[in-house]
């Protein structure tokens, strides 16, 4: 349903209302700048990019691992998989986290 | 049972294969018409299950390597074993299926148990009898071709030469020799010298089904490159660009992310190339660069929930599409179990659902609608209603009978044509 514009509106205000009801997609654009207000200049640019070139990367700290170490002393070690979303540092990867290195040829487990 | 991660039929459609996030390969073979069994005539049963890859960890590089199959192809059939490339993030494995349905029996140096027999008390020799056995499949890895990418693997594609064949990942596609697992070839380059300055990565790659030279890679900008291989070692300059024209007006935000494509087809004929990206299915005829021939909605009704779509992120959702073997339809997934159909001649199309709850075994599926706005008819499913968590991101088609292959998350779902 079309808004009532106001005669009073300028020119750039009212351009912009026709496209929230003609172009969905602006409005939509219009409604994430809302909540996030500084989301980057470039979208689907180069930081989008990169961040999805690096996906798999796990580094290691040894401070944090050695405070972490001395923390978990009185816990018990976890032994569900690491949370993929928690920050690194803050999850320590163990020896007995890392998943083990298995040679690249699998003998198939069907062979005679 | 895991995720489904890649769903492809052979080259004869008697076999099914899907690779899932496990790095397990599940095999389906189609049962054989028989009397006996009139219901089973067409059924698809599990042939052969291995686990295809392991999950890695590269020390030097502080990175993960997820075991999760990627893409499956199978080689064209040459003798009585089947062949096919599976792959993940970094290492492409040819594996070997084979039937052993023999076993030779009565050897000198040991017992029908194994255990070795004591040489000095064989007094007479025979020669081993090979009786039948139950039917074993085999399944053995023959080739890895390792090390030879830095980013993650998208695509695996077999030449119509029928010896080498392509894998690309975001920016690079290299080109292989199936029997030379030491070596492969960058065709393709498009890192920029200063990483800062990426704009683009690839996201499919494939071979031109005849034209053993040709081979095409589609952008996360929308657009597509088809190279020759004859014009240069290294095809970083394309043969041609295709790219359909935007209106600068109505660019927004999510222009660029939608327009990401997310899978590149060749038809059956060589002639055109289907793409898809978030929104619609474009078939392009390989003699036009500049836009596609036919454009096809999946889900037009989502372009007023971008907002949310990117939040959850499924707006980077990788949707496949596949042609059927006549090149007369094309399917491809949506969210909410639902997957689409677009006949190319009637202009028809169906939403139909993979959905064990909502559909029982032989019986004919019912169309879904969603409703768009407005008021909701009965049986019609509001667009809020849908659950984004249930996408059909696989499918694949029988290389010539009506037969589909929808990969719904964790579940195979089978449909063929109604049996009159």
């Amino acid at each position: 349903s079309a808004a009532q514009l106001p005669e009073a509106c300028p020119e750039t205000l009212r351009k912009e209302m026709e496209d929230k009801v003609t172009n969905p997609e602006k409005a939509e654009e219009a409604k994430l700048k809302a909540r996030y207000p500084h989301l980057g200049q470039k979208p689907g640019g180069s930081d989008f990019l990169r961040k999805r070139l690096q996906k798999g990367q796990k580094y290691f700290d040894s401070g944090d691992y050695n405070m972490a170490k001395a923390k978990m002393k009185n816990k018990q070690l976890p032994t569900a998989a690491p949370d993929k979303t928690e920050v690194t540092g803050d999850h320590i990867p163990t020896p007995q986290d890392l998943p083990q290195r298995k040679p690249s040829l699998v003998a198939s487990k069907l062979a005679g | 049972a895991d995720i489904i991660s890649t769903v492809e039929f052979n080259y004869s459609g008697d076999l099914l294969a899907t690779g899932d996030k496990g790095g397990r390969v599940v095999i389906f073979q189609r049962e054989q018409e028989s009397k006996s069994r009139p219901h089973s005539r067409g059924e698809y049963n599990v042939y052969s299950t291995f686990q295809s890859h392991e999950p890695e960890f590269d020390y030097l590089k502080s990175l993960e390597i997820e075991e999760k199959i990627n893409k499956i192809r199978w080689l064209p059939q040459q003798n009585a074993a089947h062949f096919l490339l599976s792959t993940n993030d970094k290492t492409i494995k040819l594996w070997k299926i084979s039937e052993r349905d023999k076993r030779a029996e009565g050897y000198n140096l040991k017992d029908e148990d194994g255990r070795l027999r004591d040489p000095f008390r064989i007094t007479a020799l025979r020669v081993p009898i090979l009786k039948p056995m139950d039917l074993m499949v085999e399944a053995s890895p023959r080739r890895i071709f390792a090390n030879a990418h830095t980013y993650h693997i998208n695509s695996i594609s077999v030449n119509s030469d029928h010896e080498t064949y392509l894998s690309a990942d975001d920016l690079r596609i290299n080109l292989w020799h199936l029997e030379i697992t030491d070596r492969s070839f960058n065709i393709v380059d498009i890192k920029p010298a200063n990483m800062e300055e990426l704009t683009e990565v690839i996201t499919a790659a494939g071979f031109h089904p005849h034209q053993c030279n040709v081979f095409v890679y589609s952008s996360s900008k929308g657009t597509i490159r088809l190279c020759d291989m004859r014009s240069s070692a290294l095809c970083d300059r394309h043969s041609k660009f295709f790219e359909e024209p935007e209106d600068p007006s109505s660019r927004s935000f999510f222009s660029e992310i939608i327009s990401s494509i997310s899978d590149v087809n060749f038809s059956h004929s060589g002639r055109y190339m289907m793409t898809r990206d978030y929104l619609s299915v474009k078939v392009w005829d390989l003699n036009m660069e500049n836009r596609p021939v036919e454009t096809y909605q999946v889900h037009e009704y989502l372009r007023s929930k971008l907002c949310s779509l990117y939040e959850n992120d499924c707006i980077f959702d990788k949707f496949e599409c596949c042609w059927n073997g006549s090149d007369s339809a094309i399917m491809t997934g949506s969210y909410n179990n639902f997957f689409r159909m677009f006949d190319r001649n009637t202009r028809r199309d169906i939403t139909l659902e993979a959905s064990r709850e909502n559909s029982k075994p032989r019986a004919v599926l019912k169309p879904r609608k969603v409703c768009t706005g407005g008021k909701r008819k009965k049986d019609e499913i509001s667009v809020d209603s849908l659950d984004f968590n249930k996408k059909i991101l696989h499918t694949a088609w029988h290389p010539v009978e009506n037969v589909i292959a929808v990969a719904a998350t964790n579940n195979l779902y089978i449909f063929q044509d109604k049996i009159n």
